[in-house]
């Protein structure tokens, strides 16, 4: 497979899609004032696709995805927006759903995969149990039947001898192998929508390309909308067919990643491109951007990336620039967009 | 890689939100000013400092007042001023002002109870700092010993002990220090094996830090919080030890009095003369109580992560502590 | 040679586990190391998860003593030298830790970390304004500034924590530094920043690194010689352009196909290895990597490898029974 991630056909990409957030916004409170971590995300994940939510620590992404799956922390709240799923029931608002429509929702609608395995599964429990529960809950199967479905889970996942480490538990398995499980838990009820928040960081470059090798054949197999939250911009470019860049809790960019990562139209993500040591010569300097990521307690007024922005102009600092479309299906939050490529 | 919890510093949330002005080193203002704004932790600084000053100079104020027999006043109930001021706290059936032996009675109470902690403190918390910091066979060693006396019952030992040596001062001083150096041995070792298999002591020995630097300039000062915790809640255990060995008839002898043996002596009075054993077990539990809340207060103020909670003043933080909790 | 700092042969460490037994009892960590590093040059380390780097590291810093071969410091043996000799020679390496965070003892502040390895080495900077004058210096060198001096680590950020790190390293003014992974836990814009700063440190002070990651890109842009570690052996080493490009190791291959690229004309056919790396505790026989290689043979089973040298580029070597540029590869059973 030496091909770029493979575009979706256009008629599949106009059609409806499976998450669509708008707007979501997530407040923290803090002993010095609230905070805000997540400013009005909007996103869209379509079937057989992946998204991917590109950003470094403390832009937001994985914010974004605890929000959409209910989990967020008590300190922190969803103030506005809404994500609607298309399930099989119809269009849900997962921000609105009550706590019993939410339980309906995970696992034949929406799963998540989280990035540290051993912490998300259950330690005092066998790997059978656990695969077997979302086929008890949501399926009403008995145990048996539940079993059976959890040994055939394992071994789509590719989890070698699944019937004999049906009885072990997570420790016994190496990092990838977790991983494996975690992956086979989240797609057990064919969802519509999957979230992986950094699923491979953990992991080594070799079972890396296992893992998203795996997910990109589940993703065919059950024809999934994959949103891929992850800092890693080759990863992106290799497995994500669209990308929304965020940036101090904002997205500042969206595209499709052939074209966003050719020519950006956001000066932070041209300088994350650049940051990335692809063809630079040995011993030459990095260009690197310059200061650091933003205090959320003091975002400035205007656009949020004015400090670091080589482009920052007085517009910058008084307006901050809409999302806002530059090119077919291409949206960018800045107002010199077509200076870009010049920095 | 390296373990997943040593991965991750802080919550996510504090991650975004970043610590309030963590400060510089503290001078002497700036920890007055922590104290002030815990307030409840400000109330027990100042009972503890009252009773450590009446420790010191209360006798000397006192004079013979604790010791003056006066059988025409015994057993008077307290809360009058019917029989002298003096007698406010009532009397014992020996006529004796309680007030006066209360005062007297904390320095003795008070002089058992710190050397013993203190002893078994510094005894059993260097000990257990140095086996667990080396582990192998001086750990294996310090957690045998340490079992072996556990498994003896303290108070039984000390009345063996004190039945066969006399019961001096210094005697109790040194059974409930023995008794008691288990639990610091116990916590010291615990924590210092957990700290040493981390990353800046593994930096230290990178830079030729022999075992005895790193235990002083990186184990200690992360143990001894929790140290001076242990040390506050056994500070009530050894008062209560030795209240009960007194009970005995094993502890603090009479003419010495002690809140112990006073409690213990006011126990057939307690349908007649409530206020002979009320009062001195009063004092034990405020004092025990203002301990372990100071205690928990320097815990707090001695980790610089933690610190930003004692910026500030206790109302405001009421508001997030169901949220700060989460945070620590 | 007098450029050659570093020397190493047939570096061997076996680990006891406890509380086991029989063949399960040792954890074989190093088996036969070889490598070199000389003055002002960066040594890349790549390997995946119990390949035994971590352990390299340690021993190369004296954390750890091998159970056999030679370590040759500028002519000395450091694992021979006790005491005050061994002390003054542990200023000569140190090593920056990858995790900013546990690296750094948090009731510390960032003055005093940085002059922590003098408090073992009195000598250096006896005087306290020496020390404190010198510490101002080196968080200049790191790009701090010296307010930092007072501050604890929790206030800042990661980049600067692996600042203070650098400058704690540079203390003792050492030859080599082992990096740990010193970029991976920092966000990729800071990165940047670091693998910047990590260059010019070299440029003016001619330190040599040995620096391990897994993150092959930045591999390539930093390092003048990589060598790949698999359970143990170093399987593979030679400049980092014939590696990278013209791996001659079937797992060299795997692990340049495996990395995800950001330029899609670097991309080529992916090698996806089957199965998982074996337990350190029961390695195969013959040759560890035949478990997962799709060109293995019997022989591969029988016989430890051979020396592939290859005749295109010097100093560029892996041990594989079928190397990959079979026909450019002299077979060698050398050490």
């Amino acid at each position: 497979m030496t091909a770029v991630a493979e575009h979706v056909p256009a008629e599949r990409v106009d059609a409806d899609p499976a998450l669509r957030v708008e707007g979501l916004t997530v407040d923290i409170r803090t002993i010095t004032g609230t905070v805000r971590a997540v400013d009005a995300v909007s996103f869209a994940a379509h079937r057989g696709e992946t998204l991917a939510l590109l950003g470094e620590s403390g832009c937001g992404k994985s914010m974004t995805a605890t929000a959409l799956v209910g989990l967020l922390e008590p300190v922190a709240e969803v103030v506005a927006g809404s994500a609607h799923i298309a399930g099989r029931d119809g269009l849900a608002d997962l921000l609105a759903a009550d706590r019993k429509t939410r339980r309906k929702l995970a696992g034949p609608e929406l799963a998540i995969v989280f990035q540290d395995a051993l912490t998300a599964l259950n330690p005092l429990y066998t790997v059978g149990t656990q695969l077997a529960e979302p086929f008890r809950i949501h399926h009403g199967m008995k145990a048996k039947e539940a079993k059976r479905k959890a040994v055939e889970l394992m071994a789509r996942v590719g989890i070698p001898q699944p019937q004999e480490r049906m009885k072990s538990y997570p420790h016994q398995f190496s990092g990838g192998m977790r991983q494996r499980l975690l992956i086979a838990m989240a797609v057990a009820l064919n969802p519509r929508v999957l979230i992986a928040d950094e699923p491979t960081t953990a992991l080594d470059v070799t079972v890396q390309a296992q893992i998203m090798a795996l997910l990109k054949s589940l993703r065919t197999e059950f024809d999934m909308a994959v949103v891929l939250i992850t800092h890693d911009l080759a990863l992106v470019a290799e497995e994500a067919d669209r990308v929304a860049v965020m940036y101090a809790g904002t997205i500042v960019e969206t595209g499709s990643v052939a074209e966003v990562f050719a020519e950006p139209k956001h000066p932070y993500t041209k300088g994350l491109l650049d940051s990335v040591p692809v063809n630079a010569e040995r011993g030459a300097e990095l260009k690197s951007i310059g200061g650091s990521p933003p205090d959320l307690h003091s975002i400035p007024e205007g656009c949020v990336y004015q400090e670091r922005c080589p482009l920052a102009r007085e517009i910058c600092r008084t307006t901050r620039p809409p999302l806002e479309a530059v090119g077919a299906r291409r949206k960018s939050a800045c107002h010199f967009p077509g200076e870009v490529k010049n920095v | 890689m390296s373990t997943q919890i040593d991965l991750v510093p802080v919550k996510p949330t504090t991650a975004i939100v970043g610590e309030a002005d963590a400060g510089r080193r503290p001078g002497r203002s700036v920890w007055f000013r922590m104290l002030v704004n815990d307030r409840v932790a400000a109330a027990a600084a100042a009972i503890l400092g009252l009773v450590f000053l009446t420790a010191i100079f209360g006798p000397m104020l006192v004079g013979d007042l604790a010791t003056h027999i006066d059988l025409d006043n015994s057993n008077q109930a307290p809360f009058t001023l019917a029989h002298g001021w003096a007698n406010v706290l009532g009397t014992d059936p020996l006529g004796r002002s309680m007030l006066g032996r209360l005062i007297v009675a904390c320095r003795t109470t008070l002089s058992v109870a710190i050397p013993a902690v203190v002893i078994s403190a510094v005894v059993g918390s260097v000990i257990g700092m140095w086996a667990g910091f080396y582990r192998g066979w001086r750990e294996t060693v310090a957690m045998r010993v340490a079992d072996v006396i556990m498994s003896f019952p303290s108070l039984l030992l000390a009345v063996v002990v004190l039945y066969v040596f006399s019961p001096s001062a210094a005697n109790i001083v040194a059974v409930l220090a023995i008794t008691r150096i288990p639990v610091y041995l116990r916590t010291a070792r615990a924590e210092s094996a957990e700290l040493s298999s981390r990353v800046f002591v593994d930096a230290a020995r990178t830079f030729g830090a022999d075992g005895r630097s790193i235990i002083t300039r990186h184990v200690l000062p992360i143990v001894l919080p929790t140290l001076l915790t242990v040390a506050t809640l056994d500070f009530c255990y050894v008062m209560l030890a030795e209240s009960s060995l007194s009970f005995l008839g094993i502890g603090i002898q009479p003419p010495d009095v002690s809140w112990g043996l006073m409690v213990s002596q006011g126990r057939t009075y307690l349908h007649t003369a409530w206020w002979l054993s009320f009062f001195p077990g009063l004092a034990i539990v405020i004092t025990t109580v203002s301990a372990t809340i100071l205690a928990a207060w320097a815990r707090i103020a001695t980790d610089p992560g933690q610190r930003w909670r004692l910026t500030v003043p206790q109302k405001r933080l009421s508001r997030f502590t169901g949220a700060a909790k989460r945070l620590s | 040679m007098s450029n050659q700092l570093l020397s190493v042969r047939d570096l061997t460490k076996t680990f006891r586990v406890p509380g086991a037994r029989g063949s399960k009892a040792k954890l074989s960590a190093l088996d036969g190391i070889n490598l070199d590093l000389a003055r002002g040059e960066t040594l890349g380390l790549v390997g995946e998860s119990g390949c035994g780097k971590s352990t390299l590291a340690r021993t190369l810093l004296m954390l750890e003593r091998p159970d056999s071969g030679t370590v040759s410091f500028d002519g000395t043996d450091p694992f021979g030298l006790r005491g005050k000799e061994l002390l003054k020679f542990r200023r000569r390496v140190q090593m920056v830790f990858q995790d900013p965070y546990a690296s750094l003892n948090s009731r510390m502040t960032a003055g005093d970390i940085i002059a922590e390895p003098w408090r073992s080495h009195r000598t250096l900077h006896p005087a306290k304004r020496d020390r404190d004058t010198r510490v101002r210096e080196l968080l200049d060198l790191v790009g701090l500034g010296a307010k930092a001096m007072d501050k604890y680590p929790q206030e800042f950020s990661g980049g600067q924590r692996q600042r203070i790190g650098i400058a704690r390293a540079l203390a003792l003014d050492p030859d080599v530094i082992i990096c740990d992974e010193p970029v991976s836990a920092l966000d990729l814009s800071v990165q940047a920043q670091v693998l910047n700063l990590l260059n010019d440190l070299q440029r003016q002070l001619q330190i040599s690194y040995v620096f391990i990651s897994h993150d092959l890109s930045v591999v390539r842009h930093v390092a003048d010689r990589v060598a790949v570690m698999y359970l143990g052996r170093i399987i593979e080493t030679g400049p980092t352009e014939a590696v990278f490009d013209r791996p001659n190791h079937p797992y060299t291959a795997a692990l340049m196909s495996a990395a995800p690229k950001l330029d899609a004309a670097q991309r080529g056919e992916r090698i996806l290895l089957k199965g998982e790396v074996p337990s350190p505790l029961n390695p195969p026989s013959g040759c560890r990597f035949r478990t997962r290689c799709q060109r293995a043979t019997d022989v591969c089973a029988k016989e430890r490898p051979p020396v592939a040298l290859d005749l295109q580029v010097a100093d560029h070597t892996a041990e594989c029974h079928h190397p990959l540029l079979a026909d450019q590869s002299a077979l060698s059973r050398s050490a």
